[in-house]
């Protein structure tokens, strides 16, 4: 059970939502951690019910891309650009820079439940990185300066 | 109350745009919020509505705009379409970015829209399709497949129900077009749809958006819901991909849809023959439908007229990376890459030599300055051992390491692949250990070292130069083993690096670069 609603509840009205739409599962998952904030080990067999899936397709699903968690995020998500173009523009020592002044490393969530840091490959904006996504809000050319407006955003 | 427009545009958003909109609101200004135009250098860009047109500032801050509002702020760039960054494109498809407000109906009707549309649904199914055909139109997103070919098979093909999908999961880095476009000029990519849905006879659409984009699946999301009417009895639906990159592989992103994994799958069948759910679906990039409509309501021969050899029509040209002018540059093809690079991109933004500049995303080549008399043009890259892509150019300058840049085409490769081939999903791995062997100097300290038995094996990979054979080995397997482009294109970054600046890879003559690169 997440908070207040057994999860078995929450995915059927989801699903009720998602009435009538062909290859639901994608879409459903999202809604599900945009409730819930990641799709919990639990959620699998309702979800399976659902949309008339075996389980193993819904966890392979799952599994399969990187956006869905499996388990809740910090209080704060830190997506930062590795990709070429960020690359271009020092990308790779903000990464470090980043990780550092966050306490935590690329790809973890810090000990306290307050950061996570993710590494995304590419927003499109390619010509202002480095790049990041705090909280889902777009921050671009971010310098030493930027990286600890980020941390003080975050509260790290 | 003066009228100013401000780019809600995601990357003048990261660069403050959303403070400065807010500043001018509480200044007073009635506030339109554009796309881009594209030119990021002047972003966050405010454009005043006066008796002379708009007069351009940018780029401003919040503090700036008691001074853009009474005209006195330096930052005045006068007429934006005047600078030369824009007065030397050619806009077909980009007509109406960054001018317009991108979910006013009235303000793209006023603009041309939907004349393209209208013109379609006046001609037989087969005559759009010929119109297409005769535009020379190839597909924007890599592989330049003839369109009308595309859709031609698709309205041949007997079914009860047939789709159109727009492959909007233009994963890239270094291209931008398609996310500018939703977000700039939404209703052109739904009108391109709709002009596709009537030539094949579709009924449904599916534009698949990458999630990394959340700006663009908003706008579209409401523009579709705010064309219903107008594209009916078409009907349209934004699916939300989940962060794998693979899935801009036209197969996988098909499985994607069907709520599936997205695994590639073995063609033949053509998705144009048995796509998804089963049925004949035409399935195109977003700039390929985004085209259409200029091509329905200005003719095929406009269209065609612009171009190179069998490149015709435009394409907008996404600078990025360490450029100075970096943005969205749309030009017939036949420009050359160093014109590109250099005349409109302004060489770096470091202001340091350009070393290298990647065209065509993660999966395309490296070239050096020596090559940049290449044409814009799909063979011409094809014969110089690149591709094109959707036409990202990302630029790097004299710090970059590119056996580093080598290594991390692999490990990109490792991260994303589907895992349905043994080439792609082996392969990459594989490559990234060799590289690293590579950029260590050979297979000293390597625990191989350690199993006298492997290391004295007949033809067991010793030495730097062996290490390299066998990368070339590997990445031939990957090009010709793979089942799509992800592991069948990676050996372009890789090779390229390796031919292009053997030195970064300890092979002759020792670079010249300053101590930092070796960062």
């Amino acid at each position: 059970m997440i908070g207040q609603e057994p999860i078995g509840e929450v995915v059927t009205r989801q699903a009720a939502r998602l009435d009538g739409r062909r290859g639901a599962l994608l879409p459903l998952l999202h809604a599900i951690q945009r409730e819930i904030g990641h799709v919990p080990d639990e959620a699998v067999p309702h979800v399976a019910s659902a949309l008339n899936l075996s389980r193993a397709e819904v966890h392979g699903v799952v599994s399969f891309y990187h956006d869905f968690r499996r388990r809740p995020a910090g209080a704060h998500v830190v997506k930062l650009c590795r990709a070429e173009a960020c690359q271009a523009r020092g990308g790779a020592a903000i990464e470090r820079a980043a990780a550092h002044r966050l306490g935590v490393a690329m790809g973890a969530t810090r000990a306290d439940g307050q950061v996570t840091l993710e590494a995304i490959y590419c927003l499109g904006l390619c010509a202002t990185g480095p790049n990041a996504l705090v909280d889902g809000r777009p921050v671009s050319r971010i310098d030493v300066d930027g990286v600890e407006r980020i941390a003080a955003e975050v509260g790290a | 109350m003066t009228r100013v427009f401000v780019s809600g545009d995601m990357a003048s958003v990261a660069l403050g745009a959303d403070a400065v909109a807010a500043a001018l609101a509480r200044a007073g200004a009635e506030v339109v919020r554009t796309g881009s135009r594209g030119l990021f250098r002047i972003e966050p860009l405010v454009e005043v509505q006066t008796a002379e047109g708009r007069i351009g500032f940018g780029p401003v801050a919040p503090e700036d705009v008691a001074a853009v509002l009474d005209g006195s702020h330096p930052n005045r760039l006068g007429d934006v379409a005047a600078l030369p960054f824009f007065a030397s494109q050619q806009r077909f498809t980009f007509s109406r970015c960054g001018l317009v407000d991108p979910l006013s109906l009235d303000d793209y009707a006023a603009h041309g829209g939907w004349a393209g549309l209208d013109a379609a649904r006046a001609l037989p199914p087969q005559q759009v399709v010929d119109v297409v055909k005769a535009s020379g139109l190839r597909g924007r997103g890599g592989a330049g497949f003839p369109t009308g070919i595309k859709w031609q098979t698709v309205l041949s093909a007997a079914a009860d129900e047939k789709f159109i999908v727009c492959n909007a999961d233009e994963g890239d880095s270094g291209t931008f077009a398609d996310r500018m476009l939703m977000e700039g000029d939404p209703y052109c990519l739904i009108e391109g749809m709709a002009i596709a849905a009537h030539a094949v006879g579709a009924t449904h659409g599916y534009v698949y958006i990458r999630s990394e984009y959340p700006f663009a699946i908003r706008v579209m999301e409401e523009a579709i819901r705010r064309a219903a009417h107008r594209i009916a009895p078409f009907a349209l639906e934004v699916r939300e991909g989940a962060g794998a990159y693979v899935c801009g592989e036209e197969t996988a992103l098909l499985d994607s849809i069907e709520g599936k994994r997205g695994q590639v799958r073995a063609k033949p069948p053509l998705p144009a023959v048995s796509g998804l759910f089963g049925k004949p679906t035409v399935i195109n990039n977003v700039l390929s439908l985004a085209a259409v409509p200029f091509i329905l309501a200005e003719g095929a021969g406009r269209y065609a007229a612009v171009g190179f050899g069998r490149s015709r029509g435009t394409m907008p040209v996404q600078l990025a990376g360490n450029v100075r002018n970096g943005g969205l540059y749309e030009i017939g093809f036949g420009v050359t890459l160093g014109e590109l690079v250099n005349d409109i991109g302004g060489g770096t933004e470091s202001g340091r030599p350009v070393r290298a500049v990647q065209v065509g995303g993660p999966l395309g080549a490296y070239f050096p300055p020596s090559m940049f008399h290449l044409p814009f043009d799909y063979e011409a890259f094809a014969a110089a051992g690149g591709l094109i892509g959707h036409a990202g150019i990302t630029v790097f300058d004299d710090t970059v390491d590119m056996a580093r840049m080598a290594r991390f085409a692999m490990e990109f490769c490792a991260v994303e692949s589907c895992g349905k081939c043994t080439p792609c999903r082996i392969g990459s791995t594989r490559g990234v250990e060799t590289i690293d062997r590579i950029m260590a100097g050979g297979r000293g300290g390597d625990r191989l070292e350690a199993m006298p038995q492997i290391r004295n094996a007949k033809g067991a990979a010793k030495t730097v130069g062996d290490e390299i054979g066998l990368l070339r080995d590997l990445c031939d397997t990957m090009k010709y083993g793979s089942l799509c482009a992800l592991g069948g294109f990676t050996p372009y970054p890789v090779l390229s690096a390796l031919d292009h600046f053997p030195e970064d890879f300890g092979l002759g003559a020792v670079s010249s670069r300053p101590a930092e690169a070796a960062e």
